[in-house]
């Protein structure tokens, strides 16, 4: 929620700068000349954070796990485990116990706990950073509305699903099925296979990121807007909070949802890998 | 929108927490999970086997029941039976008895009116000598007519 507004608008920040200063990373260069040896610490460090915490959660339970009578918590977490794995058996014929199914479930809890960061109001968060930082230190608390983690995480799913392509039908089945599919094995159809299986391999990861970057990024720019009803007064603060209440609350069945589709597709993309064609 | 080095970081950072799951998180809870099913599976199947078996023993326990009372209802029908044979076998043995009791009186009777006849028959003999020798006193002599009266003596 956006509501603490109070704390930039005395410095007569502009509307843009405002939101300008919310939408900039925490960017430190890694090696000399910068450019893409750059590093967002506020995304890195969100994020490492939260999937450390997230996954050390699941593990302090999965660790004193019983087949007996489950205490509440390891009822929550298998409630947890059950859903994912349900979902994941509905879609891949496998092993999936073995690399898949704990794959969507990182992939689900830490986009989902990434995503969540959303809530916290935005203004909260630059004013916890400028007292450590300085009123000029930009922090952005949620790591999937940058398009770096977004891209992390489907071309890691990407690779992933080239490797089991590979592994499940050699080297040659995956040449085979890029030139063969879906058209057939005719030479002077090979052409428009390939093709096709380009735009594919390439349209995947792009989708894949675009689509978690674009709601997370968009809900963020509306938190930011409902944010400067503050600048309007004392009014204004209270019109632009119920606003912000209420796309908190609508904002809840993105996050939950946009974390559910990444991993549906993560779980999709890995066992369309499996199959051959 | 600029892709740079956290694009790398991100990534092994989601390597090592895919690695972290796979590793640490996912087989306890499956096999706790799995050793859960079992157990109800376990649980249900010998519940479904207890009721069978229930069954089972209530059909035995009904044909034992059946039995013993078709052998009680038996053994009350011989007893009854020979209950009522006793009974007529004492009945015989005491009319035989009795028969042998009447027979014996009946003769001790007869002996005792035989000896009565033949004490009877002597009195009236010597009664009627007595008679006789006083009527013939004087016109019979004794020793001419001895002969005589002993024979009608033992003709009497």
């Amino acid at each position: 929620m956006a509501t603490e507004h109070a704390n930039s608008a005395e410095h007569g920040l502009t509307p843009s700068g405002y939101i300008e200063h919310h939408l900039s990373f925490n960017a430190h260069p890694v090696s000399e000349g910068a450019g893409f040896w750059t590093l967002h610490v506020d995304t890195f460090v969100m994020s490492v954070a939260l999937g450390l915490i997230v996954m050390g959660l699941i593990w302090l339970v999965a660790r004193k796990a019983t087949a007996g009578v489950p205490s509440k918590g390891q009822a929550f977490v298998e409630l947890i485990f059950n859903f994912v794995d349900d979902q994941v058996k509905n879609i891949f014929h496998g092993n999936r116990h073995s690399f898949i199914a704990p794959t969507a479930l990182t992939v689900f809890l830490w986009v989902f706990a990434m995503n969540s960061m959303d809530f916290l109001p935005v203004d909260w968060v630059a004013s916890i950073v400028a007292f450590f930082g300085g009123e000029h230190a930009k922090w952005r608390a949620v790591p999937t509305s940058d398009i770096n983690t977004t891209f992390a995480l489907a071309l890691s799913v990407w690779i992933l699903m080239i490797f089991f392509s590979v592994k499940v039908k050699g080297l040659g089945g995956f040449v085979h099925e890029i030139f063969c599919a879906p058209f057939g094995s005719k030479i002077w159809v090979w052409p428009a296979n390939f093709l096709f299986n380009l735009i594919e391999y390439v349209s995947k990861p792009l989708s894949h990121s675009l689509r978690l970057f674009g709601n997370m990024y968009a809900g963020e720019v509306i938190f930011l807007l409902l944010g400067l009803w503050a600048a309007t007064g004392v009014s204004g603060t209270i019109f632009g909070a119920i606003l912000g209440a209420g796309w908190s609350i609508f904002h809840i069945l993105i996050v939950a949802l946009q974390a559910f589709i990444f991993m549906m597709l993560t779980v999709v993309y890995l066992a369309m890998a499996h199959e051959s064609h | 929108m600029n892709i740079n080095f956290t694009l790398i970081a991100q990534a092994i950072a989601f390597a090592v927490l895919i690695w972290f799951t796979v590793k640490f998180v996912w087989p306890p809870l499956l096999s706790a999970i799995e050793t859960r099913q079992k157990e109800i599976a376990d649980g249900l199947a010998a519940a479904s086997e207890g009721r069978n078996a229930l069954e089972v023993a209530a059909k035995k326990s009904e044909i034992t029941l059946n039995e013993a009372k078709q052998k009680a209802s038996e053994i009350i029908g011989q007893a009854e039976k020979r209950g009522s044979q006793i009974v007529e076998d004492a009945k015989g043995v005491a009319k035989a008895e009795g028969d042998r009791i009447i027979a014996g009186a009946k003769a001790e009777i007869e002996q005792e009116i035989n000896r009565a006849k033949e004490g009877l028959r002597s009195q009236v003999s010597s009664l009627a000598v007595a008679g006789a020798e006083k009527i013939l006193r004087k016109e019979i002599n004794a020793s001419a007519h001895s002969d005589m009266l002993a024979k009608l003596a033992a003709e009497l």
